[in-house]
């Protein structure tokens, strides 16, 4: 079950600061669990950002970055009211995607 | 300080405002169908690249030569890392046309944490966490005008991110 992303999108003079904090466990596949057994990876491999149907973002992450987590880029060419937004999916398969209002 | 955000909770209408946003976005529940585009996404994950030991051999597997290493790239996170489950960091890249930036984490079993691609448009800069197995060198790979640059910072840790 994936949980709803946070985000915050605002101006930052010309610019829009896209501020996220994903819910994501990011196993790296390398740690146990208290029976001794090796807890399998499972961790977000990709993340887009757009706005107005452009591609603003893309990140591509492993399983290094932290458990749940947080992401900050800023790009030009927002306004106040439009939207962002984000969409994640993980190696299982599994994706959300959310928008914000750019405050 | 955010001047849109004081205007938002000076105003009397800032609560509803608030609490709009938060129906909307922040505390919705609703299911997520699935869309074409994110079958798309995960083929091109560059699982290559993210199986690298090394900096120059993520260098190569993404494509490129040999980095250099750049004054123009600049790397802010801790001197210290209390806990390497989350360390803190940020790259600004100031080379001209910056396409990507990837942060590696040397000691790391795998070095590549993640590779950003920055359009045209978007700030040179990212902020996120990674983890870190144990005290070691994070290194900063930017892409610009086709090239490959990096950059070194080294961050202690105090107690490691990785394995159990």
């Amino acid at each position: 079950m994936a949980y709803p992303m946070k985000i915050r999108a605002s101006m930052m003079g010309d610019k829009v600061v896209v501020k996220a904090l994903i819910a994501h466990d990011m196993e790296t596949g390398l740690a146990k669990d208290s029976s001794g057994k090796t807890i399998p990876a499972w961790f977000i491999q990709q993340l887009t950002g757009t706005h107005n149907g452009k591609t603003v973002f893309n990140a591509q992450l492993g399983p290094s970055v932290s458990k749940n987590p947080s992401l900050e880029f800023r790009f030009s060419g927002g306004k106040v009211g439009e939207k962002v937004k984000l969409m994640w999916i993980d190696n299982k398969g599994e994706t959300r995607s959310d928008e914000k209002e750019i405050a | 300080m955010n001047k849109t955000r004081r205007a938002v909770l000076q105003s009397s209408t800032g609560f509803s405002v608030m609490a709009l946003a938060a129906a909307n976005g922040l505390f919705s529940t609703g299911a997520f169908a699935q869309t074409p585009a994110a079958s798309k996404l995960v083929a091109e994950w560059n699982k290559a690249a993210f199986d690298t030991k090394s900096l120059q051999a993520t260098a190569t597997a993404l494509g490129g030569g040999p980095a250099i290493e750049s004054r123009e790239i600049i790397i802010s996170a801790p001197d210290i890392a209390e806990d390497g489950r989350v360390v803190p960091l940020n790259v600004t890249s100031k080379l001209a046309k910056t396409e990507a930036i990837a942060i590696l984490v040397e000691k790391n079993p795998n070095s590549l944490a993640a590779n950003f691609a920055i359009p045209e448009g978007t700030e040179p800069f990212v902020k996120t966490a990674v983890k870190m197995g144990q005290s070691s060198n994070i290194h900063a790979l930017v892409k610009a005008d086709g090239k490959y640059y990096f950059a070194t910072r080294e961050v202690k840790v105090t107690l490691g991110g990785c394995g159990g």
